[in-house]
């Protein structure tokens, strides 16, 4: 029903879709130019070693972002990842301190991050809350409170072998060229992995995006909407979990004060990546290169021995970019619709 | 009242139906049928008791008493989920689509095929080069294009919204479509597709049900036009140029 136009002339229909393709591939684009632009700037940047240190930095806020991106696509925010990091890591070296076993060290520790996250989630739903950055932000201050109370204030020594090797060393392959790739590396892959199916291939996924694009419609489909939001809480909280226990490695105990301020730089990297704060947009691809462009900038402006409060600047400059460019992908949209109509007259 | 055709063999129907909202009464004693392979169209002033029948009808709401009967057989609705089991699928003003998704997925919201069926329901695999071909299928039916059914329906407009609405309904009813202003946010080129659309439905053998204000669409394409007026049917008329008239000042409450 399209009218008549030459084979070559690009009508408008066309170039806005080309600016919707052009913005869908940004964030990847973006991240692609400042590796380049950073590695022709510092010969450093490319060594295995400095490559194995973005991983290992980034790896906590990559974790971090993969649940908190379930929860942003809900049009939700979780707030308390970064208090739940803190209170999984003392939990853990506290249990420690009763037990070798590690299986139950990693359970402790994963188990505190899924129980914050089901308490946020059962709040929410349940408790009918308007929204989740209230609850949230309560249990920001609620564990880190517990965290800080547990131990005692400062840092609780000694999580096993097994966790200080997931969280702090790199691949022990006798020399070999690979040596550089950190554990927690894996770890962030295999969570991915698992959001990816989660998100693309499972009822629930759809179900997931369904309930972040338009909530009443979903539940007049039938879509259990309640159990969605609490499930989306607790697997923040899991990734929170596995962050903690990458962190509780790192630094080889549980400190009250760790994760300060992480839940910030995990919705800033699902922002970076894309996703609209309203809800119903996101993919973990995207949500990994956020996390990724936070940590390649973080590492840039370390080689190049910048003060960390520009890093602060940076980071913050980049979420406006970001969220800019997500009110503009709006408006090419409206203009999208539009064309649609015009090309079908 | 008036000229009304006999009352065989109705796909669905309705026999004193009343509902009452507090001290409102939004239905009393309406009836009300549909059969195979006809339009009919609910008119009736705002507050007339159209959208309360049809969320009666489709299990939004639970008559407090009265009888729905599918073929003839009395059927129970008590949620929207026993009116589609039933074969009646509703399609709503607002159309209930999510913009961040593609009409494969739009179709299938909340009926997904997925497998394997030993899995909890959540966590099954999605089916889905299955749910794309059976979209295909019932586009190509319904003689709907769409650009591209890669891209989100956000990105399609308000015609086309329109369209996969409908087509979604059309898709799972096996007896009643029930039309909500179907054309009410639509342009003229826009509303005529989706006119062509509810005659093709018609054409399919299927009830369908349109509730309108656009008097001139309900001309063009009703068999039938009921009206309503404070909870109760107050006329039934073969919608023609001759009965424009009647309609008209039976809905503005002239013929009581």
């Amino acid at each position: 029903m399209a009218a008549e136009r030459g084979p070559l002339r690009l009508d408008r229909y066309r170039l806005l879709q080309l600016a919707l393709l052009a913005m869908r591939a940004g964030p990847a684009l973006i991240l692609l130019l400042l590796i380049i632009i950073v590695s022709l700037t510092t010969p450093v940047f490319f060594t295995g070693r400095n490559i194995g240190n973005v991983f290992s930095q980034t790896s906590v806020i990559a974790l971090l972002a993969l649940g908190q991106l379930l929860v942003i696509i809900t049009r939700g925010i979780d707030l308390s990842v970064g208090s739940t990091i803190a209170l999984s890591g003392v939990l853990g070296a506290i249990v420690y301190g009763h037990t070798s076993s590690s299986v139950v060290v990693i359970t402790v520790i994963i188990g505190t991050g899924v129980a914050v996250g089901l308490v946020n989630g059962l709040v929410f739903v349940y408790g009918r809350v308007p929204h989740a950055f209230i609850v949230t932000l309560a249990t920001l201050s609620i564990v880190r409170g517990m965290a800080l109370w547990a131990g005692n204030g400062t840092l609780v020594f000694g999580v096993p072998a097994s966790i200080q090797t997931i969280g702090g060393s790199t691949l022990s392959t006798g020399g070999s060229t690979l040596d550089w790739i950190p554990y927690s590396i894996f770890v962030v892959a295999a969570l991915a992995l698992a959001c990816l199916l989660l998100t693309t291939r499972m009822v629930w996924g759809r179900w997931l995006y369904m309930v972040g694009g338009n909530p009443e419609a979903a539940r007049r489909a039938g879509v259990p909407t309640r159990r969605v939001l609490v499930t989306v809480y607790a697997l923040s909280g899991l990734a929170a979990g596995i962050a903690g226990l990458i962190t509780a490695g790192l630094i080889n105990g549980g400190s009250p004060t760790a994760g300060d301020l992480s839940e910030l730089d995990s919705i800033a990297a699902v922002i970076i990546g894309g996703a609209a704060f309203a809800g119903g947009r996101g993919n973990v691809g995207n949500a990994l290169v956020g996390a990724f462009t936070i940590g390649v900038i973080r590492n840039a402006l370390n080689l190049h021995n910048v003060d960390p409060f520009y890093q602060l600047m940076a980071i913050g400059i980049v979420v406006l970019l970001a969220v800019e460019a997500d009110v503009i992908r709006g408006h090419i949209e409206g203009r999208v619709r539009v064309a649609q109509a015009v090309r079908q007259a | 009242m008036s000229a009304v055709a006999p009352a065989t063999s109705a796909v669905l129907s309705v026999r004193g139906a009343c509902k009452r909202f507090g001290a409102v009464t939004a239905l009393d004693d309406v009836d009300f049928d549909v059969r195979r392979g006809e339009v009919v169209a609910l008119l009736g002033d705002n507050g007339a008791g159209k959208s309360t029948l049809i969320k009666c009808l489709n299990g939004v709401h639970r008559l407090d008493s009265g009888v729905i009967e599918m073929d003839g057989a009395p059927v129970t609705i008590h949620a929207p989920a026993d009116a589609r089991a039933l074969g009646v699928e509703t399609v709503y003003q607002d159309l209930a689509l999510f913009d961040n998704l593609r009409p494969t997925d739009n179709f299938f919201s909340g009926r997904e095929l997925a497998g394997p069926d030993w899995l909890p329901r959540s966590m099954r695999l999605l089916k889905r080069k299955r749910m794309l071909d059976a979209t295909q299928e019932v586009l190509a039916r319904l003689q709907v294009t769409l650009p591209d059914l890669n891209s989100m329906v956000g990105l399609m407009s308000g015609g086309q919204r329109q369209a996969i609405a409908v087509s979604r309904a059309a898709a799972f009813a096996s007896k009643v479509v029930i039309l909500d202003e179907p054309t009410a946010a639509l342009g003229v080129r826009e509303s005529r597709n989706v006119l062509d659309l509810i005659l093709r439905l018609r054409g399919e053998n299927m009830g369908v049900v349109v509730v309108s204000h656009a008097m001139d669409h309900v001309m063009e394409v009703a068999d039938r036009a009921v009206v309503m007026k404070r909870g109760r049917n107050v006329g039934e008329l073969i919608p023609s140029a001759e009965t424009y008239q009647q309609i008209v000042s039976l809905i503005v409450g002239g013929a009581e």
